[in-house]
């Protein structure tokens, strides 16, 4: 494939370029669910084309094509350049870039089981198995599985010489039973929300959740949450278990830091950003027991933020984002870096396939573990509500306001968890809450969580995230507010 | 809305001209039914299933991003997919490929097959239809399919001109482009649908307030880029200095962009799949008084403020729906597999199968009302008008209870006119209620927004709109 990234950037070179970068992207695809004992969506897609970013006349210009000929190859590049010339049109400045060095490497991520060699049948009667187990929970109205599998081998290539192949195997499962009843809905899901839990693993990720042995678990508490009691509306303590920390991580950490947000880019449609240049270095964004990295090493862990290059080929690294409570860094791109003076690139340029343009993303942008075991965090809260499963998520376009309520809820009083809660929510402002944070378990309690599902962009782009978390306590949280008459 | 307007002294234009030659780069050439036909053929060739169905999508697209008053993206593309569905002894699957050669054609009908081959049985798969007969609709525009980045940059100067003038920012995207879509299958069903779309966008910010404004049409001649920028750039100034006022129940002016974001959500309770599945917020509500009498709300494809495709993911012919009548939710939408089970005639709402959603309108339309937006102000003793909301989320499913943000222009309404930006405002309300308080409408126009897909509402003015907390901006 590189022959046709090369063709690319001798085209866009010709055409006067200064810079360019292609990428050929193969994508493949497996979806499979099921929905009360009957197969719901079986398909695979597959997806190869081209995308070329061209830097021309001191603006970018980006073309991409599924005519992997060298005719579509030569006129998708000229394309690129002929937008960047457009673009000039309405100039102020030259778009500038910190420097980077060329690589020539091959990477993939580590998996055991290749999803796409586990038979079909294998991969539904695992999904129709948790399906009935849900469904022998009497009184179950819905059960819903589904898995999701994606094979993406990049072949990148930019006139600065870099040469890049990876591979990158993604896998993720989960399920959900819903409950109406009473004329109200209630919903468990199992790992996660979102289609459960997702990472950059094989198979083996699948079998290790156990969805069969969670099934009639999550449909008894779906259930049971018609009889528990309503969530207050006061202010509390709030002990929230990883995977919803994960999501207020993303939310209220992994977005604000964005440059391209920082800068005004995404103004109209994502929004800004409540952490101005001004507060670098000086923010106390968080008690000092908060430390959170951007970390899209291997050795972080197989989230869906973890890659060898990111997709303007500067190689995956750690940022420190938060330390000890202060704000320390923010995720840029080569250009975002230039703007602010930094000397290099944070490296978190991707983009969903070879028809975006890379932007910058979350890559695995994670809480770093306290010290606590959960037992004893537990045992050392006199009252509190802790909150489990995410099921709906809002934050102002600065990331300041959040709102976050969860799918079930518990009492905890004494040191013990007691009652059922239906309808947890809670909200407040990003710093307030952070700041607000007394306990953090430790490594043993710490997940890489994957969000498969972050909009950005126009046009919009979806892309994995990873949020490391450990369940952690919060002090004086408003609870209730989404169920306020 | 009447804002003031800016007081910046207008300085010379700097609109750029057109480079003097254009390069020889990839030109748009949307498939002819002749050609849809004849790859369809191929496919069909290739497959020895009881039925095969094939769907082609073709769209090229481009999109000029603007912030800081300069273009910073600038982005196109051009790309075809060719998606297969065969059945085997009432067993269906769907693979889908990009590629049109021979081989890659023959992989996706053998990965359809394989995948079809390995699940159980599906008692409710029926036979697929054959040839049907299709409203007339015309929503492709040649020069809004074949702008060039040119002609977006050209319009986008201007705006940022107009921000540079009045010492603001600006930042939002226009795209231009065109894409075509067919559903064709072994029973002799042929259906074809083209379309051109544009979209303008555009944010203005001043130091402590912004403004919003977006529309969307067939026609990229019918989107007026510098009033709508005007427009947004009035709304930064109106909203300079934003004071904050207490959450709680509110008589609010909604505009149409933030009608459509919220009710938006309710579009996926009209299917029936979502009833038969008790997720529906109009479970046990049909027929019922669940909104005022002033609500209307019909699925309509051939509505001339709609757009696309008049048939469904299956190729059946999408039909009118009259979903909610004087605030009684009449009708809901099917597909064919879902009419059977609830004795039902299938309206063409299909989604392409297989799928566990069943069905979904996407052609919503409001019968609006007769009163302006400046009557809803001019009427308003005290109350908060609204242009944009943002995050939208579903807190409560059955009691259809939304959260989310205000943003990009919101005003406190005072004495019949607006009186101060206002801090932006949490909500968490109730939609099925707000329905039921709605005092005045405006005409219905089509409205865009960000969380939902386009329709076409009218503004609302609406009582006790349920604040519940307010952000720092």
């Amino acid at each position: 494939m590189q022959e046709w990234t090369a063709l690319a950037l001798d085209t866009a070179k010709a055409r006067g370029a200064s810079f360019a970068d292609a990428r050929v992207v193969d994508l493949r695809l497996r979806d499979l669910s099921t929905k009360n004992g009957e197969v719901g969506t079986l398909a695979e897609n597959e997806s190869l084309g081209l995308g070329i970013r061209a830097l021309a006349d001191g603006c970018w210009g980006f073309a991409s094509s599924d005519v992997l000929t060298r005719e579509g190859v030569q006129a998708c590049a000229a394309q690129a350049v002929a937008i960047a010339r457009a673009s000039a049109m309405a100039k102020r400045a030259d778009a500038a870039m910190v420097p980077e060095q060329a690589y020539v490497d091959t990477w993939q991520n580590p998996y055991v089981k290749d999803p796409f060699q586990i038979p079909l049948e294998r991969q539904l009667d695992l999904l129709l198995a948790a399906d009935g187990e849900m469904r022998r929970v009497k009184g179950l109205t819905l059960a819903e599985t589904s898995m999701h599998f994606t094979r993406l081998e990049q072949w990148y290539a930019s006139t600065l010489g870099s040469r890049i192949h990876q591979l990158k195997v993604q896998s993720g499962a989960g399920i959900v039973a819903t409950s109406f009843a009473n004329d109200e809905i209630q919903k468990r899901s199992y790992p996660n929300s979102f289609g459960g839990q997702h990472q950059l693993a094989g198979y083996e990720l699948v079998e290790e959740l156990d969805l069969k042995g969670n099934a009639q678990r999550v449909a008894e508490e779906a259930l049971a949450l018609h009889k528990a009691g309503q969530c207050p509306q006061d202010e509390r303590t709030v002990i929230l278990e990883s995977s919803q920390l994960g999501l207020q991580i993303h939310e209220s950490i992994g977005h604000p830091i964005e440059l391209d947000r920082v800068l005004g880019m995404e103004a109209n449609f994502a929004g800004m950003s409540f952490l101005t240049l001004d507060k670098l270095g000086k923010l106390r964004y968080a008690s000092d027991i908060v430390n959170v990295v951007a970390d899209a090493r291997l050795e972080h862990g197989p989230g869906l933020g973890t890659f060898g290059y990111d997709d303007e080929g500067v190689p995956g690294k750690r940022t420190d984002i938060i330390t000890g409570g202060l704000f320390t860094g923010y995720l840029s791109n080569r250009e975002t870096a230039s703007t602010i003076g930094l000397d290099r690139s944070g490296g978190t340029m991707r983009a969903e396939s070879w028809n975006r343009l890379p932007i910058i993303r979350m890559t695995n942008i994670s809480l770093l573990p306290g010290t606590w075991r959960y037992e004893d965090l537990i045992a050392d809260t006199d009252d509190a509500i802790l909150m489990e499963t995410n099921r709906s998520w809002s934050i102002d376009d600065r990331r300041y306001h959040f709102q976050f309520s969860t799918e079930i809820g518990w009492e905890i009083k004494g040191g013990k968890k007691t009652r059922m809660l239906k309808n947890p929510s809670y909200s407040g402002i990003t710093t307030e809450f952070w700041n607000s944070c007394d306990a953090i378990c430790s490594r043993d309690y710490w997940t890489l969580w994957g969000t498969p599902n972050c909009g950005k962009g126009q046009p919009m782009q979806t892309m994995g995230t990873g949020h490391g978390a450990a369940p952690a306590r919060f002090r004086k949280v408003r609870v209730g507010m989404a169920f306020a008459k | 809305m009447s804002p003031a307007r800016t007081s910046a002294k207008r300085r010379p234009s700097r609109v750029p001209r057109r480079p003097a030659a254009g390069a020889a780069v990839a030109e748009v050439h949307l498939p002819s039914d002749g050609e849809l036909r004849r790859l369809a053929e191929r496919v069909l060739k290739l497959s020895d299933a009881d039925e095969t169905e094939v769907h082609i999508d073709f769209v090229a697209d481009a999109l000029t991003r603007f912030a800081n008053n300069t273009i910073h993206q600038n982005v196109a593309e051009q790309a075809m997919s060719v998606s297969v569905r065969t059945v085997f002894d009432g067993r269906t699957a769907r693979a889908t490929t990009n590629k049109t050669d021979d081989d890659s054609l023959r992989r996706a009908v053998a990965a359809s097959a394989a995948l079809a081959r390995s699940q159980p049985k599906n008692p409710d798969l029926l036979p697929m239809p054959g040839p049907q007969k299709y409203a007339k609709v015309e929503r492709y525009v040649p020069g809004t399919a074949g702008a060039t980045p040119e002609d977006r940059a050209v319009a986008v100067s201007r705006v940022t001109e107009l921000a540079d003038q009045n010492r603001q920012t600006a930042a939002g995207i226009f795209s231009t482009g065109a894409s075509v879509t067919a559903v064709v299958n072994s029973k002799g069903l042929f259906a074809s649908y083209r379309q051109s779309r544009a979209e303008f966008s555009v944010s203005i910010l001043e130091a402590d307030s912004s403004g919003w404004a977006k529309a969307s049409a067939a026609d990229a001649s019918q989107i007026d880029t510098e009033a709508l920028a005007e427009r947004a750039s009035q709304k930064a100034v109106a909203s300079r200095h934003p004071k904050e006022v207490e959450p709680g129940r509110w008589t609010v002016i909604l505009e149409p962009a933030a009608v459509l974001d919220l009710v938006g959500f309710l579009f996926y309770d009209f299917a029936a799949t979502a009833v038969l599945d008790q997720r529906s917020c109009f479970n046990n509500r049909m027929g019922k008084q669940v909104m005022g009498e002033n609500v209307t709300l019909h699925d309509d494809v051939t509505h001339a403020l709609q757009l696309g495709p008049p048939f469904d993911g299956e190729g059946m012919p999408r039909q009118t729906v009259l979903l909610v009548d004087r605030g009684v939710p009449r009708n809901l939408v099917y597909a064919r597999s879902t009419a059977k089970k609830m004795k039902a005639k299938p309206t063409g709402h299909g989604l392409p199968l297989p799928n566990q959603d069943g069905e979904a309108p996407f052609n919503l339309v409001f019968a609006g009302g007769n009163t302006p937006l400046e009557t809803m102000i001019a009427t308003t003793d005290r109350g908060v008008l609204l242009t944009r909301l943002w995050y939208i989320r579903e807190v409560d499913p059955y009691e259809k209870v939304l959260t989310g943000m205000t943003r990009d222009g919101s005003f406190l309404v005072e004495n019949g006119k607006i009186s101060a930006g206002i801090r932006n405002f949490r909500f968490n309300q109730n939609i099925l209620e707000m329905l039921s308080n709605v005092g005045q409408m405006s005409p219905a126009v089509r409205a865009s927004g960000e969380e939902a897909f386009d329709m076409v509402v009218p503004a609302m003015k609406v009582r006790d709109f349920h604040f519940t907390e307010v952000t720092k901006f």
